[in-house]
């Protein structure tokens, strides 16, 4: 017997999300932008959903942000998933209601704390650059 | 054309049954078709959250057509889906196509074989060594290994914790509060009471979640029939009025991106108060949501019982949920004592109280009105129920 590796669940790339998963492989972490308002658009979807233009580019965010809330997962829910990791919801700089689901790395568990300000690093697996977040 | 609840009917309630989903669904329809003395010719329409789903089999094994196949069922409209307003989605629906004229007496239905067969979303997304993909909203959420609705909440609860000081201890009343009651319930599959040790001590699977925090899969199929009043008038059981419902969704359809601790069970509560006369203080029972306790608190703050952020004071100590409490919540149980029994079980509850028929944990006094709430996350829809 041996021990099981654990492999994360990753995204199936398409045309519509590709630009969001590689770009750490540039250390830029790109979202969706309007270019006519200049709105975040996260998820990525066809039309900025506050002026409806259809003008949208992925565009390189600051990577800063900070925890708006996390949670410290102690339960393995599958053979060789280790525990305990920190999922945690960081709010980005650049746009109240910007937010990504993430990691929280480099750092105890138990100093994590809402409201840290926070770095995105990335986390190659395949072809997907995860964007995990440390300490700013 | 007012709508009524005019019978109810359950299955056994289990861990492990040895009886299929579509066996089940049949008991718990036979059952609730003698309550309203009802024949199988006079019902015309089903409704069922969320049909079949095939890539989820113990989640729902059974579609409105294998029940419609089952029974000889001839009908002239039917419904089943998983995008709604939660569990109660079944529910309004039917009501909507009362309403519409489209049919006299539905059968709703919810049926899960999750304590054989394991959660759902834990059982198709959970990682492996052998390598998934996924798309669509999870793909936000899934690779950061947030893989069960345990992590999900868990964000939720801790935002609200943050906020408004909301502690362990008060969340764990609602855990107590359910056991308590569920001690009453012949069929609760919990009936031993907890004590707030037992809570605090118990395993932690998502801070702050731990393990009394967390519902139980069952195998059960528990039915609603709504009828037009008028179709329902010389049924033999007391008819329940559906007063309102809230089926709103005005934020973010998504687990992830809401301003966290709201839910989309807020723009439900909203939508039921703003049409009825009726107020959260004239309720006399609620059924609020507890696949997790977190959820719960979120109900008694979208259904107005209490302030935005005031629910943890709300229930602390436990006394204003008991039995004999301002608010009697889930004297049944819940969730969390008597089994997952999906959204369904909180309606059969509401509607046993409101015959006055529960028995050992029946509220004092004359039960008139009933709140229901059910979802979580993006998913919330609601129901005010009255005797008259
Ligand atoms: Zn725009």
């Amino acid at each position: 017997m041996t021990t099981p590796t654990y492999q994360r669940t990753l995204p199936l790339l398409d045309d519509s999300n590709r630009f969001f998963w590689t770009s750490g492989a540039e250390g830029e972490l790109r979202l969706m932008r309007c270019q006519e308002c200049g709105h975040w658009l996260h998820p990525p979807g066809p039309l900025c959903p506050v002026c409806r233009s259809e003008r949208l580019a992925a565009e390189a965010v600051s990577g800063l942000g900070s925890i708006e809330t996390y949670t410290l997962n102690m339960r393995s829910w599958g053979p060789g998933l280790e525990v305990p990791y920190v999922v945690a919801i960081v709010h980005l700089d650049e746009q109240p209601g910007l937010r990504l689901t993430t990691n929280i790395v480099g750092i105890p568990a138990s100093d994590v704390r809402i409201g840290m300000r926070v770095r995105v690093t990335f986390e190659r697996d395949e072809d997907v650059w995860l964007p995990l977040f440390t300490p700013a | 054309m007012d709508v009524v609840i005019s019978g109810i009917g359950q299955s056994a309630v289990g861990r492990r049954l040895e009886r299929s989903g579509l066996g089940l669904t049949v008991d718990a329809t036979l059952e609730a078709l003698a309550d309203a003395g009802l024949e199988v010719p006079d019902i015309d329409g089903i409704a069922t959250y969320p049909g079949f789903r095939p890539d989820m089999p113990a989640f729902s094994p059974v579609s409105s057509l294998d029940l419609k196949e089952a029974l000889g069922f001839r009908l002239d409209w039917y419904s089943g889906g998983l995008e709604g307003p939660a569990q109660l989605g079944a529910l309004i629906n039917a009501y909507a196509a009362i309403k519409a004229g489209l049919a006299r007496h539905v059968v709703c239905f919810r049926t899960v074989k999750e304590g054989t067969g394991g959660a759902a979303w834990k059982q198709s997304s959970l990682p492996s060594t052998e390598r998934t993909r996924v798309s669509g909203e999870f793909q936000w959420i899934l690779p950061f290994n947030a893989i069960s609705a345990t992590n999900w909440l868990s964000l939720y609860a801790q935002r609200h914790f943050h906020l408004y000081g909301t502690t362990r201890e008060q969340m764990a009343q609602i855990s107590l509060n359910a056991r308590r009651n569920g001690a009453l319930n012949p069929k609760a599959l919990y009936r031993e009471a907890i004590t707030l040790d037992d809570y605090l001590s118990s395993r932690m699977i998502s801070t702050p979640l731990c393990l009394f925090d967390c519902d139980t899969p069952s195998d059960a199929s528990t039915v609603i029939i709504l009828s037009s009043a008028d179709a329902a008038r010389d049924l033999k059981s007391t008819p329940v009025h559906i007063d309102s419902v809230g089926s709103a969704i005005h934020g973010k359809a998504s687990w992830d991106q809401a301003d966290m601790p709201s839910m989309a069970a807020f723009d439900a509560g909203r939508m039921l108060w703003s049409r009825t006369d009726w107020k959260p203080a004239d309720v006399d029972v609620a059924l609020l949501y507890d696949g997790f306790t977190f959820l719960t608190l979120t109900w008694l703050e979208a259904m107005g019982f209490c302030g935005v952020g005031e629910s943890g004071a709300f229930v602390d100590g436990g006394a204003r949920i008991a039995r004999d409490g301002v608010l009697p919540l889930n004297p049944h149980g819940g969730q969390l004592a008597a089994g997952r029994t999906h959204g369904f079980g909180f309606v059969h509850e509401a509607v046993t109280q409101l015959r006055g028929l529960g028995g050992d944990r029946q509220v004092a006094g004359d039960v008139k009105l009933a709140a229901v709430g059910a979802g979580g996350g993006p998913i919330g829809g609601a129901l005010l129920l009255a005797r008259r």
